[in-house]
């Protein structure tokens, strides 16, 4: 019988066997949440082959700088978290801390860019529903598209949200010496996660933001 | 333990003959131990507890159908109540009851048993799975007590998203909800499956009841969330009028369609493929022999899961989709039925040179065997283009499904508890008792569900309250076959309470079966293993009287 | 009795549904009757006797490839026999004859509403003559309905924002089921009707009788082609598509079943459903050589006025709009 740590749940029989089932669980449930987005993806690549115009002239109204300036500062974000994943696996405890939280300044930034757009799209009636107004004929259409952008954006945001607090977490147990070069997994887990939330926005933008344009 | 409570403390010295010992029943008391606990087999008990009411309840609502058609016309309740109570049937067995039932119940309990693990990889995850099942399932017993749902289980849109005045918001959020119940368990099985087995235990080793729930917790890790998003469109579209799935408002009701049943369909793989793992462990043990082609079973419930995923429009053959993508699906359904012949013939070889005994559990296998066969076969009709025009949306489809679901699916479930009694809870039940049971069941089920086919066949569109009189006679048919198979349900739900209190002490391995869960006591320790086993055997091994010829 | 278990047939395609369906029983009842026979048989043949040691009573036999590749491959055999079967006869109810008559279904909770193209409208009922195939052109009001009669062994959806067809030919005098077969509401069940088919000279006479007067909504009587003159009048359809060269709408005579190319290069055929598009959501084909101007006329023309302008814009030969060019579809 293996003598584990005190870090070794009971169920397992070493740290090994512990490391191995959680990153292969974080990596089943990233495939989950590939199906998730993918459904909302299809759907929203099918209406935009269906109404290319009507896509075009509402995605328009995007601010694409804005989306564009997201997309860098979330790749940053990206970067911070792979530094603290790496200050982790050395068993940095400065570097872990310092990394996640960044990582959870620039995913506030990116948050507070969003809320920012949100606020401005509700400005321009353009938050679909009863009080959506849209100029053009294109108007039904038009306020599909911003029916998934806003459904999509907003399920991203959510999961960013989620991703936030769980670096939170993290950045404290790792500012109380929770993790180690013999244990530090839920830091590369908590990586796992957050980049996947990054990369379904590198998607998101593109499709979202640079339809029709040049 | 002089504070535990009197019934539990009897519970305990009728287990304990003589010496003490616990196990996972008795090792902790009290409402806190069972509801903050991380034992697989306590977290399997909760999920049998509400998934029998949940059954309960949507076995109520089939009862009122069944009443209201004794006769063509509507006098039992009015229209909008019979929808809604087909819809909430559907609701409540699809998604609260079969999706689960197995995989919950029997899955968590046995899958750490029958790998020599000690739990499986998130226990604190089992327990939310349940948590959140239990609140999808709140919040759709709050939709149903507030007046119900009529959209049929399958909520087409623009119906579901426009035209129903129901309760469908709320009906959705329960149905979300429950959807990442299912999830975390899949998750759990599949880190479980892979990483927990012990020493020796190659994939090839394994009890067939595993393949069959790493085949369902793929399924329910890939098209759970599916379900789920499309759900959440048809959800946000009620609430903020939008018109994801509404043409008046731009958006295309087919797609709904295709994401619902790109979900659903895989879906009923889910639940037939762990009652299939169920009847391979039954069949061996009451032929006392291994099971014939092994990894032919094992490969095929991959296929089936793999093939589940590509069929999904062989439901909307008449909804205006593309003649092409008609013949597509069309072929890949008349494929998928194959894997399934395959396990058919491998089970009944099994049987062949056996040493064949009939106890409550086998009667149920060979049940299934049968009606499974049916409801399989009569699968190939829908699959047939040209036959499916005709039989769509009748109650050819509603024979077809039930005789899967319900001579399927129910009928191995029905058998997993009474193989596992004995070890869950230490007790047997009374055997004739359980015998005449099967039997009921059996014999209920086929005059239940055979007429629906010829009713079909003959026209009678599913979901109607009232109908033409020429249909009267085989509805009536339908009606006291399922007096009979009520009766089969009501049944084992006495003996078996009743075993808690009065049934024989069950030893470890009343049945004298092979795998692992049998090498533990009934009930099991909390910690499953003292010592994790080392395997060195084939599944199955089951000692013959000559040298076995490999 | 028997005449209780099994539906009429009344049309061309019944006895094809029919053939197929045997067919499949008795390979479902071979194999059904085989699995149940040798679990019978084996289970009886090696139950466990008492008195006797539990072991196997032989030589373990636990696989056999050869068995496996059998049991996979007959099976698939026969499927494929049985896929191909099925999809011959959908391939028929797919392709209606160029001569097929057609009608008008519009569904809508919890009515059929059945418009000859001569004129007479119909409430729930369709009148049909023996031995001339008959094409349905059907859409809905509301949500997603279902026109099936089973004498015919035929169904399709009628979904609300597209068409569908289904075509058929009735061989049998008589009257027949008309069930509505996909669940839209309270009133699913009673939304059901009669297809009545008659002898030609019999359904000739039926159809010259003098319509009645329908006043539903803005429904004028006559044709649909009659009402849809009307409309393409009222709704100012002519101003645009005339036939002067500067016209701002392209011309439409003879346009249908005909490929039209768009503006960003882009081509389709002109069926109904495109015609029905251009009139709800015009600016999603922009055709080449025009400029997108046309209004929507979303909401101001209901799903019988779509089909009676349909129905006038089919008839156009040339003077009404655009030069001497073709004829109707």
């Amino acid at each position: 019988m293996s003598s584990p740590g005190h870090n070794v749940a009971h169920q397992f029989d070493d740290a090994v066997q512990q490391r191995d089932a959680s990153t292969l669980g974080m990596w089943v449930f990233l495939v989950t949440e590939v199906m998730m987005f993918g459904g909302l993806f299809a759907t929203y690549v099918l209406y935009r082959s269906a109404y290319p115009e009507a896509f075009a002239a509402a995605s328009h109204h995007l601010n694409a700088q804005l989306g564009a300036m997201n997309t860098l500062v979330l790749l940053g974000s990206s970067l911070t978290m792979a530094l603290a994943v790496r200050s982790a696996q050395h068993g940095a405890r400065f570097g872990t801390v310092a990394g996640l939280l960044s990582t959870i300044a620039l995913g506030s930034v990116f948050l507070g860019v969003k809320a920012y757009e949100y606020a401005h799209k509700f400005e321009e009636k353009l938050v679909p529903g009863p009080y959506f107004v849209f100029d053009g004929p294109e108007g039904t259409h038009a306020e599909l598209f911003f029916s998934l952008y806003f459904a999509m954006t907003g399920l991203h945001a959510l999961h960013m949200v989620i991703g936030v607090g769980v670096l939170g977490t993290l950045a404290v147990m790792a500012a109380r010496g929770r993790f180690s070069v013999a244990y530090h997994n839920p830091i590369e887990i908590g990586g796992l996660y957050w980049h996947f939330v990054d990369i379904v926005w590198i998607y998101l933008f593109p499709l979202l933001y640079l339809l029709g344009r040049h | 333990m002089d504070d535990a409570r009197p019934a539990q403390r009897k519970l305990v010295n009728a287990m304990e003959p003589g010496a003490s010992r616990t196990n996972y029943l008795n090792a902790d008391y009290g409402l806190k131990s069972w509801l903050l606990t991380r034992d697989h087999k306590r977290i399997a008990i909760l999920y049998l507890i509400s998934i029998t009411l949940m059954f309960l309840l949507g076995s109520f609502f089939a009862v009122l159908i069944r009443l209201e058609l004794l006769t063509p016309h509507g006098d039992l309740v009015q229209g909008d109540t019979y929808n809604k109570l087909f819809t909430m049937h559907g609701i409540v067995m699809v998604f609260f009851f079969l999706v689960p039932s197995i995989p919950a119940v029997f899955g968590n309990f046995l899958l750490p048993l029958m790998i020599g693990a000690r739990d499986l990889a998130f226990p604190r995850l089992n327990l939310l799975s349940w948590y959140v099942y239990v609140v999808g399932a709140a919040f759709t017993l709050w939709a149903v007590i507030t007046g119900g749902v009529d959209t049929g289980w399958t909520f087409y849109t623009p119906y579901s998203t426009t035209a129903s005045h129901t309760n469908v918001l709320t009906t959705a959020i329960g149905i979300f909800i429950t959807g990442f119940s299912s999830i975390l368990t899949g998750l759990n099985f599949i880190v479980t499956i892979h990483q927990m087995r012990a020493p020796g235990l190659t994939w090839f080793r394994l009890p067939l009841f595993v393949w069959a729930h790493y085949a369902t917790s793929l399924i329910m890790i890939l098209g759970t969330p599916v379900i789920a998003i499309t759900i959440f469109l048809v959800g946000i579209e009620r609430a903020f009028q939008l018109g994801i799935f509404d043409p008046a408002l731009g958006g295309d009701p087919i797609l709904f369609q295709h994401l619902f049943w790109f979900y659903s369909h895989p879906a009923v793989y889910i639940m037939i493929l762990p009652s299939m793992g169920v009847v391979s462990e039954i069949i061996t043990c009451f032929a006392r022999k291994r099971i014939f082609g092994y990894e032919f079973i094992a490969v095929s419930s991959l296929a089936i899961a793999l093939f589940g995923f590509l069929v999904w429009g062989h439901h909307m053959f008449t909804s205006t989709q593309s003649v092409y993508a008609a013949l597509i699906f069309s072929v890949l359904s008349f494929a998928v039925a194959i894997p399934s012949a395959v396990k058919v013939f491998n089970w009944t070889a099994t049987l062949y040179r056996g040493s064949i005994s009939f106890e409550a559990p086998m009667l149920f296998a060979l049940g299934f065997i049968g009606l499974f066969t049916i409801g399989g076969l009569t699968g190939l009709f829908l699959a047939a283009l040209g036959l499916d025009v005709h039989v769509h949306d009748t109650y050819f489809v509603v024979a077809h499904f039930h005789y899967i679901m319900v001579g399927g699916a129910l009928m191995g479930y029905l058998g997993a508890v009474h193989f596992w009694w004995p070890k869950m809870t230490g007790r047997m039940y009374s055997e004739w008792a359980a015998r005449v049971s099967a039997v009921l069941v059996f014999v209920g089920f086929n005059l239940t569900f055979f007429p629906q086919f010829v009713l079909g066949y003959l026209g009678m569109p599913r979901r109607y309250h009232v109908y033409p009189d020429e249909f009267q006679v085989l509805n009536v048919m339908s009606t006291t076959g399922a007096s009979i198979l009520g009766v089969g349900y009501l049944v084992p739900l006495c003996y078996l309470i009743w075993s808690l209190w009065r049934g024989p002490i069950a030893s470890a391995n009343p049945w004298r079966a092979a795998g692992l869960e049998w090498k533990v006591a009934s009930p099991p320790p909390t910690e499953n293993f003292a010592q994790t086993p080392i395997v060195t055997e084939e599944a199955y091994s089951y000692p013959v009287r000559e040298a076995e010829v490999v | 009795m028997l005449q209780s278990l099994f539906p009429e047939n009344a049309s061309t395609i019944a006895g094809q549904v029919d053939a197929l369906f045997f067919f499949m029983i008795a390979v479902s009842a071979f194999f059904g009757i085989l699995i149940a026979v040798l679990v019978v048989v084996l289970s009886l043949r090696y139950r466990r006797r008492a008195g006797t040691a539990d072991d196997v009573a032989g030589e373990a036999v636990h696989g056999s490839t050869a068995l496996e590749v059998a049991w996979t491959g007959i099976p698939f055999a026969i499927a494929m026999v049985m896929f191909y079967w099925g999809a011959s006869v959908y391939m028929t109810m797919s392709r209606p004859p160029d001569d097929a008559h057609e009608i008008f279904v519009v569904g809508k909770q919890w009515m059929w509403k059945l418009q000859h193209l001569e004129g007479r409208r119909e409430i729930n009922e369709l009148h049909v003559p023996i031995g001339q195939p008959v094409k349905l052109t059907m859409t809905s009001e509301d949500v997603i309905h279902s026109f099936y009669v089973p004498a015919f062994r035929l169904k399709s959806d009628v979904v609300p924002g597209r068409y569908s067809t289904l075509w058929f030919e009735p061989t049998k005098v008589g009257t027949y089921h008309l069930f509505c077969a996909e669940y839209c509401g309270t009133e699913h069940s009673l939304m059901i009707g009669r297809v009545i088919v008659m002898e030609p000279n019999d359904f000739q006479a039926w159809l010259s009788e003098d319509p009645q007067a329908v006043a539903h909504g803005a429904a004028a009587a006559g044709s649909p082609r009659e009402r849809g003159a009307g409309l393409f009048a009222e709704k100012g359809c002519v101003t645009c598509h005339k036939s002067e060269s500067s016209a701002m709408g392209p011309k439409l005579a003879g346009i249908v079943g005909r490929e039209r190319t768009f503006a960003d290069g882009s081509t389709a055929v002109a069926d109904l459903a495109y015609l029905r598009e251009s009139i709800l959501n015009p600016r999603e084909k922009i055709v080449a050589g025009y400029e997108a101007v046309m209004p929507t006329f979303q909401g101001q023309i209901d799903e019988e006025g779509l089909l009676a302008l349909i129905e006038y814009i089919r008839s156009l030969r040339g003077e009404e709009s655009g030069d001497v060019e073709g004829s109707d579809g």
